[in-house]
């Protein structure tokens, strides 16, 4: 009885004595569920236009944040003053670097594989996760580092606001990353379903074979989606990077959005968002209310149980494309 | 002309159903088998048997698991090193609770724990697949390293939390622990793996095998031939899961001696899913290939570092290794997506026409 109680009701006696604690969680979980769709973005990009399953999307963040934080320190050891042109400049060389980036997949790994199996791409991108781990740390050293969000004029503070007997206190860069994010996806989404290279897109991940028959070029659409999953990586490390500070260990934030991924399905932009909020604030929701009946650190797998259950009513996830077999 | 089955017939069923129905093929596996079981233990320097041999073929078993799943019947797990972690840790709290019974015994029982999670986690896999299996397969893991880390009933309240393996003995020689010799583990880990590949060969050959293949070619077609779709998919997750177990048994008891819950963490699970598709996805050989390339490689180039004097600083051969495991990955992926069993399919083939081109 007691123990149904600590689960049932307990939680929401909390949520009502404390509304001002309930809000504060419901932010953290919409910024922390942004972030997450930010992530889960990259995948779907990729995914939608190559069917590939891009693992490597948690490391190219990590590696887009160090290149931006990199050229910075050294445009400042150059001469360049210190400040929002060397930000920016500094920005406009990582665009460049995952261009390059982008090119480089295109040429060397994905070229040679065109028409593999959907598992075998998959693999390459491990082989690439791989390879920018030791790249990226060869380059520019294991130590953690600090994102330049003063310089890249990203607000920082809090804006506090009273409410019901206490305050709730909202972070601005969080405030500027949520803004940021519907942007982007708004963009993304514009670019997928209305222009002419959107659909070339669209093409490719149903089949390469027939999209190459209708004379789209594989290679070009491959490195446009790269590098968009570049951009989206370089946005993501920026927002991350400003929240904590830029570091290897940021890596691991890719397994957190692929419950997301799962939830929204792997072919939606929508979903990505959608699938993202659900699980940022059930996240945090769970962890601050339930978490203490269970022992800290469920966080790590909650998030999987909650787009399992989701999944097994939807198995194409909440906006996935109908799965039609044929025989 | 070495390797040419002319002139050896099959006058019966049992012949024609053999696993190795050509004769070279019998003799090159007697040889191997005598390597491995006699040459080894008799010539193997101890770091040769405890750091390179031991892991090998924990490995193998580990890929094997892993390949019935995702090789033969087509569903992709990261869950891998999770179901490891069960194995390790039902063997620790069995053989700690019932002493007097074989480490031996313990350790192919302690598989069947590892099934029971792995089918459990395997329920999913009716309603979803591909990727979407794939990363719910992880929610196995995650969870499973959440709850080898915070459940201290499973080291018995160890402060450390980690497993130390206790001292177990076979016909009185010390088997487990720190007193046991190393060419004593490495003949048990060997005669386990050899006893379960068998096995493990003699499933994907026959009736059970065939099911699992169907279902990987395309499962709605396998299951308009009358084969049980949910039967055929969580009996392949309660196999894996029996043979990823062991594998982590044999692991810790037989190699590592102590083991945090660290080392069954998603790098695991990961490291496995190379080694089968490096090696090829539906081949027990394979497994074998796999497990020695992806082991082997940092060790290899480790060595070539050393061998050339080369003044580098650890953390950038590191580094380095890092770059060429990553490039080597995508390099035999170009080459031989199929692996490097069908490469060794490939070099048979050629033995057997030789001196012609084809």
């Amino acid at each position: 009885m007691n123990v149904l109680y600590s689960i049932f009701v307990d939680p929401f006696m909390q949520m009502a004595q404390a509304p001002d604690l309930l809000v504060q969680t419901l932010w953290e979980g919409l910024v922390g569920g942004m972030l997450y769709a930010l992530i889960a973005l990259g995948f779907v990009l990729i995914f939608k236009a190559s069917g590939v399953f891009n693992f490597a999307q948690g490391i190219m963040v990590v590696f887009a944040a160090l290149t931006l934080v990199g050229i910075y320190d050294l445009l400042t050891k150059w001469g360049v003053p210190a400040g929002v042109t060397a930000a920016y400049l500094a920005l406009a060389v990582s665009l460049a670097v995952m261009f390059g980036l982008a090119v480089a997949v295109e040429r060397v790994m994905l070229r040679p594989l065109v028409n593999q199996p959907d598992i075998i791409l998959f693999m390459a991108t491990f082989g690439l996760t791989y390879f920018l781990i030791g790249f990226g740390e060869f380059v520019f050293g294991g130590n953690p580092k600090r994102m330049i969000a003063g310089e890249l004029s990203l607000p920082s503070g809090a804006i506090d606001f009273k409410m019901a007997g206490g305050f709730v206190s909202l972070q601005k860069i969080d405030i500027a990353a949520v803004l940021i994010v519907s942007v982007m996806v708004a963009g993304l989404s514009f670019f997928f379903q209305r222009t002419r290279i959107g659909r070339a897109l669209r093409a490719v991940a149903d089949s390469h074979k027939a999209a190459l028959s209708v004379g789209i070029s594989l290679e070009q659409i491959w490195v446009v989606v790269w590098f968009a999953a570049g951009v989206v990586a370089l946005a993501t490390g920026i927002m991350w990077g400003a929240r904590s500070e830029v570091s290897f260990s940021l890596q691991i934030i890719s397994f957190k959005a692929l419950p997301v991924l799962i939830l929204g399905g792997f072919t939606s932009i929508p979903g990505a968002i959608v699938g993202g909020l659900i699980i940022g604030i059930g996240e945090k929701l769970g962890e601050f209310y339930w978490g203490p009946l269970l022992g800290s650190g469920i966080e790590s797998w909650l998030a999987y149980v909650i787009a399992l259950l989701f999944l097994l009513f939807r198995p194409q996830g909440l906006f996935g494309e109908k799965i039609i077999e044929r025989i | 002309m070495f390797y040419r089955e002319a002139g050896q017939f099959k006058t019966s069923y049992v012949d024609d159903q053999a696993i190795f129905p050509i004769r070279q093929d019998r003799i090159g596996l007697a040889v191997i088998l005598a390597i491995a079981f006699i040459g080894v233990p008799l010539f193997g320097s101890e770091f040769f048997i405890s750091a390179i041999m031991v892991p090998l073929l924990v490995f193998s078993l580990a890929a094997i698991g892993l390949n019935i799943l995702t090789g033969y019947t087509g569903l992709l797990s990261l869950g891998t090193g999770g179901f490891m972690g069960v194995g390790a840790f039902a063997c620790y709290k069995l053989t700690t609770i019932f002493p007097d019974v074989n480490i031996i015994v313990w350790i192919l029982v302690s598989g069947f724990f590892a099934s029971g999670i792995g089918i459990l986690f395997g329920l999913p896999s009716l309603r979803i697949k591909g990727f979407y299996l794939a990363v719910a397969t992880l929610s196995a893991q995650f969870f499973l390293d959440w709850a080898f880390v915070r459940i201290p009933w499973l080291v018995n309240d160890n402060t450390s939390g980690a497993i130390e393996v206790p001292m177990r003995t076979l016909f009185g020689i010390p088997v487990t622990g720190p007193t046991a010799q190393p060419e004593v583990r490495y003949l048990v880990v060997l005669s386990v793996v050899a006893f379960l590949t068998l096995i493990a060969s003699n499933l994907v050959h026959g009736r059970i095998g065939r099911s699992w293949m169907a279902v990987r070619d395309m499962d709605l077609a396998a299951e308009l031939i009358g084969i049980r779709l949910y039967r055929a998919k969580l009996l392949a997750f309660a196999v894996s899961s029996y043979y990823c177990g062991v594998a982590g048994a044999l692991m810790v008891f037989l190699w590592y001696g102590s083991a945090e819950p660290a080392v069954f963490g998603i790098d695991q699970s990961f490291f496995i899913l190379f080694m089968v598709i490096i090696g090829g996805l539906g081949s027990l050989v394979g497994s074998f290939f796999g497990a020695a390339l992806i082991y082997g490689m940092p060790i290899i180039i480790k060595s070539f570092v050393s061998l050339f004097g080369l003044q580098i600083a650890p953390a950038t051969v590191e580094h380095v290794t890092f770059m060429t495991v990553g490039g080597l990955i995508v390099l035999f992926l170009i080459i031989e997506p199929a692996g490097l069993a069908r490469l060794w399919q490939i070099g048979k083939q050629k033995l057997r026409v030789w001196p012609f081109p084809y």
